[in-house]
C-alpha cells in the first residue's frame, strides 16, 4: 500500500529483561517542586483511571479526575469477577516472569508488542504486595497465606482472586487510594461528568470538554497532559457484558483528534455468559472464567437427544455419560476446559451450529458441576473420616465446597435463569466482553498526539488478538499504578515553565461550540426512533457479520449498512429532553453517535486483516480442524488506523512486530 | 403481563415531586425490573414524552447504580439483589407497582428516580483507606498472615456495593451499615489496624455531619441489603468507635 507509514514503539534497545528498569533509570524526572505546577486530566476511574489518578496525585501532581458514573467506584472494573494474574509463583509450580510473558504472548495468538507485555509481566507481581497492603481481602488459605487459582490458557496457578469479586475489591482499593488524594486536595473528582471533545494547543493535548449529566452545563478543564482511561468498547454490539454507560466517547473523540486506531476489530468473546433470552434483553451477563476450573463443558453426542432437551422431554442430568460430548476435552486433551476464550468460545458455536445447542434458541451448550461436586464431596469424607459411598453426603459435602468457591456466581445465575445450578448443569454462551484493541500507544503510553495518553482496556497494548483470564486487572492496575507515572514524568519533565493553560482560548472556544452544536443537532432533530432502536440494530450487524467468524462478503456488507444506519440515525432519531438539566436519552444519543463511526471501523479492520488469529476469525483462513490460521508473513503487524473523514476511508499505519524472545508458530492447546 | 406503574415523577431538586400512573403491557417473566422501565421508556420516547430517570449501569448487581423503593422496599421484593436483578417473575399480571426514589434527606433528588449519593463519597474521603503509597514498594504479600476467619469476614464487609439500601430503607435514615462495612474490613486486617482509631472517629464525624440519622437497631438494612452485609458490623462499629473515643481522651 502506498499510503503506508511504519509506526515506532519507542521501546528501549538492549535485553528484554532489562528494559524497563534501563527506561526508568534514563528517562527524565520532574522535580517535586515542579510536580505542583502541572496538571494532569484522567478521564475514568477503572482499574487504569483510579490508580493513575491516585498515584500521580501521591507523587505531587494536581489531577482532575472524571467519570461519568455518580462515583468513582462505580467504574465497570467493578464488575470483574475471576481474578488478577501475578507471577508470584507462591504455589511453586514453575511459574516465573518469563513464563506470564510467554503465555501471554502465546494467548494473544502473537499479535502483541513483546517490550510491553515484559514489563507487564515484571510489574505484576509488585501489584498484589500493593493491593495486600491498601486492605483488599484477597482469599487466603487456612495457613492465613494467599491462595490462587488457575485461568484458561495457562498450566500454572497464578490468579489471585476474592470470591467472584475480584474486581470490584481491587477498585475499592484504587478508590480508596483516590479518597486518600481527594482528602488532601490532590485530586478534583468530577462525578457524572462525560468528555465530548479534546482540546489541542499547539499540537499538544491540553485539555477536554465535558458535560455535567446533571446540569447539562459544557465546561471546559485544562491541563498539561490528558490520560484517557475510559474502558473498552464492547457495547458496539449492544449487547455485551460491558455496564450499560460503557461507551467509545472518549477514545473516539481523540482519534478524530489525531490519535491512531489500533487493531479495532480484535474483541474478546468470552465462553461462559447466560445466553440471550428474549429482543428486550439489555445487557448479557458474563459467569467467571474461573468456573472452567471446575466445571465441563459438554452437549449431547446426538441430535435428537440435543432436540429433545430443547423441546423439554429430555433433562440434560438424565443424559448417560457415554451419550455426552465434552467436546473440549476432547478436541483439546492438554488444556481440556481451560482453554483460552477464543478457542472455548468458537467450539461452542461451532457444535451449536452443528446443532447441537441445548436451549430453546439452541444457542447454550452445558457447564457442569457435578464430577466437581463429587470429588470435592469424596475428598471433605475422606478428610473428616465418614463414608465415602455415602452418595447423598458426597453430594452435600461437595455442594458446601463448589458453594465456597462460586457461591456468589450461582446465585447470580439462579436470580436471572430461575434454575438452581447446583442441582441441573447450567447453560452458558459466548457473548462480547473485552476489546483488545483501542488507541494506539507506544513503550510509553502515550497516543500519537503529544501529551495525550491512553491506559487500560482503552489501549491496545498488551493483549494482542486474545486476551487471557485475569490479565484485564493486571493490565489496569499495571498501567496505573506503575507505568504511566514513570513514563508520564518523561514528557512533563519539558513543561516545567509551561505555567497554568489558559482555557480562554481559541482552540477551547471552538472546541466547546463543536461540543454544543452537535448537541443542538441532536435534540433539533425531528425524528420518531429512539437511540437504542438504532443500537440494537448496529449490535445485530456487528454480531452477525463482525462476530465470532468474519467473511469478507459480510464484512463488506457490514461496512456499507453501518454507514445507512449512520445516515438514518441523524435524520430519524428523536431525542428528547432539552440539554439542561439531566437527559440521559441525550447522554445515550452522543455515545451511540461514536458507536455508529466505530462499526464502519471496526469492520474494514476486519476486512482488512486476510488472516485468522485470537479472537479474529476469518472463515477464508481456518486449518482443516477449523483452528485459526495466522499469516506471519503478511499480517505480522499492528493496524492503527488514522482518521480521515469517513471511518471507512482511514489511513493504515503498521507497527512491525518483532519476536526475539519467543519463537513464533501455531498456537496449539492440543 | 400488564402492570400498573406508580412512579415518583420530579423535574429536579427544586421543584415537587408527585406520583404518577403508567401503564405497561407485554412484560414478560424473564424481563429484569429495568428492562420492564426499559420498554416503558421505550414509549414515553415514541410518543415523545420525558422517559422516566433512574441510575443504572452494570445491570448485574455490583456497581450500586440502582436504587428504587419498589412497593415500600428497597430493591424491591426479592431478597439479596440489587434492582437490576429483581426479576419480573416476582410480579404477577394486573399488580399495581409502586416506584420510588431512595429517600433520605443527605440524598437530594436530582430528577425522578435519580438521588444525589455523594455523601457516601464523603465518609469515604474522611478515613475509608490505608495510608499506603501506591509505589510498588511494600513487603511482600504474603509477609503477613492473615487468619482465614479475619480474612473472610473483612471480605464479607469489602462486599458493601454502596447502594444506599440501607439508608433508604432505615426508619432513621442512619448510614450506619455502610459505615460499619468499611470500618469492620479495615479494622480486620494487619494492614488498617494502625489508624483504626482516627478512621473511625473521622468517619464517624462526617456521617453526622451530612445528616444521617442513628441507629436504633431496628436491623432493617440487614434485610434489605443487597449484599448481605452483616449486623455484626455495626456492633464492630460501635466497639471500635467507644475504644477509639475512650483512647482519645
Amino acid at each position: 500500500m502506498a499510503d503506508t507509514k511504519f509506526l515506532h514503539s519507542k521501546e528501549p534497545t538492549g535485553d528484554l529483561a532489562g528494559k524497563w528498569e534501563r527506561h526508568k533509570n534514563e528517562i527524565n524526572l520532574v522535580s517535586p517542586a515542579n510536580k505542583r505546577l502541572i496538571d494532569v486530566i484522567v478521564v475514568g476511574t477503572g482499574l487504569a483511571g483510579g490508580s493513575a489518578s491516585a498515584t500521580l496525585a501521591e507523587l505531587g501532581y494536581n489531577v482532575k479526575s472524571f467519570c461519568f458514573q455518580d462515583s468513582p467506584r462505580r467504574a465497570h472494573s467493578i464488575a470483574a469477577q475471576g481474578g488478577i494474574n501475578a507471577a508470584k509463583n507462591y504455589q511453586g509450580d514453575g511459574d516465573s516472569t518469563y513464563r506470564l510473558f510467554y503465555d501471554t504472548i502465546k494467548g494473544g495468538d502473537y499479535r502483541s508488542r513483546e517490550s510491553n507485555v515484559y514489563r507487564l509481566a515484571e510489574v505484576s507481581a509488585n501489584i498484589i504486595d500493593q493491593c495486600v497492603a491498601q486492605g483488599v481481602p484477597f482469599a487466603r488459605d487456612y495457613g492465613g497465606l494467599l491462595d490462587n487459582r488457575s485461568f484458561g490458557g495457562v498450566l500454572v496457578s497464578r490468579t489471585f482472586y476474592a470470591k467472584g469479586q475480584t474486581g470490584q475489591q481491587l477498585l475499592l482499593g484504587a478508590y480508596s487510594a483516590m479518597n486518600r488524594q481527594i482528602s488532601r486536595g490532590k485530586i478534583k473528582m468530577y462525578s457524572r461528568h462525560e468528555m465530548l471533545e479534546l482540546v489541542i494547543v499547539d499540537g499538544k493535548a491540553r485539555g477536554i470538554i465535558t458535560r455535567n449529566l446533571v446540569t447539562g452545563k459544557i465546561e471546559r478543564h485544562s491541563a498539561h497532559a490528558v490520560v484517557i482511561a475510559s474502558g473498552g468498547y464492547g457495547n458496539l454490539f449492544y449487547l455485551s457484558t460491558n455496564a450499560m454507560g460503557s461507551n467509545v466517547t472518549a477514545s473516539w473523540k481523540i482519534h478524530k483528534k489525531g490519535a491512531f486506531f489500533a487493531n479495532p476489530c480484535f474483541t474478546q468473546i468470552h465462553p461462559t455468559c447466560i445466553p440471550v433470552s428474549g429482543d428486550y434483553q439489555s445487557k448479557l451477563t458474563l459467569m467467571s472464567e474461573s468456573l472452567r476450573n471446575d466445571g465441563r463443558i459438554w452437549v449431547p453426542k446426538s441430535k435428537d437427544d440435543a432436540k429433545k432437551i430443547r423441546e423439554g422431554s429430555l433433562k440434560p442430568t438424565d443424559l448417560k455419560e457415554e451419550d455426552r460430548d465434552y467436546y473440549l476435552e476432547r478436541r483439546y486433551p492438554a488444556f481440556g476446559n481451560l482453554v483460552p476464550r477464543d478457542v472455548a468460545s468458537r467450539a461452542a458455536k461451532e457444535r451449536c451450529d452443528a446443532g447441537y445447542g441445548v436451549n430453546k434458541t439452541g444457542e447454550a451448550v452445558y457447564l457442569d458441576f457435578y464430577d466437581a461436586v463429587i470429588r470435592y464431596g469424596k475428598e471433605q469424607a475422606q478428610i473428616k473420616n465418614l463414608d465415602t459411598e455415602d452418595k447423598d453426603l458426597i453430594e452435600k459435602l461437595g455442594k458446601e465446597i463448589v458453594k465456597s468457591k462460586y457461591g456468589n456466581l450461582f446465585q447470580m445465575y439462579e436470580k436471572i435463569v430461575d434454575q438452581n445450578p447446583y442441582e441441573t448443569p447450567m447453560m452458558i454462551y459466548p457473548a462480547v466482553h473485552y476489546t483488545m484493541g483501542g488507541v494506539w500507544v507506544d513503550y510509553n503510553l502515550m497516543t500519537t498526539i503529544p501529551g495525550c495518553f491512553a491506559i487500560g482496556e482503552a489501549n491496545f497494548s498488551d493483549h494482542g488478538a486474545n486476551r487471557l483470564g485475569a490479565s484485564a486487572l493486571m493490565q489496569g492496575l499495571a498501567d496505573g499504578y506503575f507505568v504511566l507515572p514513570y513514563t508520564i514524568g518523561d514528557y512533563l519533565s519539558a513543561d516545567i515553565r509551561t505555567g497554568p493553560i489558559s482555557t480562554d482560548t481559541k482552540e477551547f472556544e471552538e472546541a466547546q461550540k463543536s461540543v454544543e452544536e452537535k448537541i443542538e443537532k441532536l435534540l433539533s432533530n425531528k425524528g420518531i426512533k429512539s437511540v437504542d432502536y438504532f443500537h440494537k440494530k448496529l449490535g445485530k450487524i456487528i454480531w452477525n457479520k463482525c462476530g465470532m467468524a468474519r467473511n469478507k462478503k459480510g464484512l463488506e456488507e457490514a461496512i456499507q449498512e453501518v454507514k445507512e444506519l449512520r445516515k438514518e440515525f441523524y435524520i430519524s432519531v428523536n431525542v428528547t429532553g432539552k440539554n439542561k438539566g439531566f437527559n440521559e436519552t441525550l447522554s445515550k444519543a452522543l455515545r451511540v453517535a461514536d458507536f455508529l463511526e466505530l462499526g464502519e471501523l471496526f469492520a474494514k479492520d476486519a476486512l482488512d486483516r486476510e488472516e485468522s488469529c485470537g479472537g479474529h476469525f476469518r472463515e477464508e483462513h481456518q486449518t482443516k480442524e477449523g483452528e485459526a490460521l495466522r499469516n506471519d508473513e503478511k499480517y505480522n503487524f499492528v493496524s492503527a488506523w488514522e482518521y480521515n473523514g469517513e471511518p471507512s476511508e482511514a489511513i493504515l499505519h503498521k507497527e512491525e512486530l518483532t519476536f526475539k524472545n519467543v519463537e513464533l508458530k501455531t498456537r496449539s492447546y492440543k | 403481563m400488564k402492570l400498573n406503574l406508580k412512579i415518583w415523577r420530579q423535574e429536579n431538586n427544586k421543584s415537587k415531586g408527585e406520583l404518577r400512573d403508567y401503564e405497561v403491557s407485554d412484560i414478560t417473566a424473564d424481563m429484569s425490573f429495568l428492562e420492564m422501565m426499559d420498554v416503558l421508556n421505550e414509549e414515553l420516547i415514541c410518543r415523545n414524552e420525558d422517559p422516566v430517570a433512574f441510575d443504572h449501569d452494570c445491570r448485574e448487581g455490583i456497581c450500586g447504580s440502582c436504587s428504587m423503593f419498589i412497593n415500600g422496599q428497597a430493591h424491591g421484593p426479592d431478597r439479596l439483589v440489587t434492582t437490576c436483578q429483581l426479576h419480573m417473575r416476582k410480579f404477577n399480571d394486573g399488580d399495581t407497582i409502586y416506584i420510588e426514589p431512595f429517600r433520605a434527606k443527605p440524598f437530594p433528588v436530582i430528577k425522578d428516580l435519580v438521588v444525589d449519593r455523594s455523601a457516601f463519597d464523603r465518609i469515604q474521603h474522611a478515613g475509608g483507606y490505608v495510608s499506603v503509597n501506591t509505589s510498588g514498594n511494600t513487603q511482600d504479600a504474603n509477609a503477613i498472615p492473615i487468619e482465614k476467619k479475619d480474612a473472610d469476614k473483612a471480605f464479607d464487609a469489602a462486599t458493601c456495593i454502596g447502594c444506599a439500601a440501607c439508608v433508604a430503607t432505615c426508619k432513621n435514615a442512619s448510614a450506619m451499615l455502610f459505615v460499619s462495612a468499611k470500618v469492620s474490613q479495615y479494622s480486620l486486617l494487619p494492614q488498617g489496624k494502625v489508624e483504626a482509631t482516627d478512621r473511625v472517629l473521622k468517619m464517624v464525624k462526617q456521617m453526622d455531619e451530612e445528616g444521617f440519622g442513628n441507629c436504633t437497631n431496628t436491623g432493617a438494612c440487614e434485610v434489605e441489603c443487597p449484599k448481605g452485609i452483616s449486623l455484626d458490623n455495626i456492633a464492630r462499629l460501635n466497639r471500635e468507635f467507644l475504644k477509639a473515643k475512650y483512647k482519645t481522651q
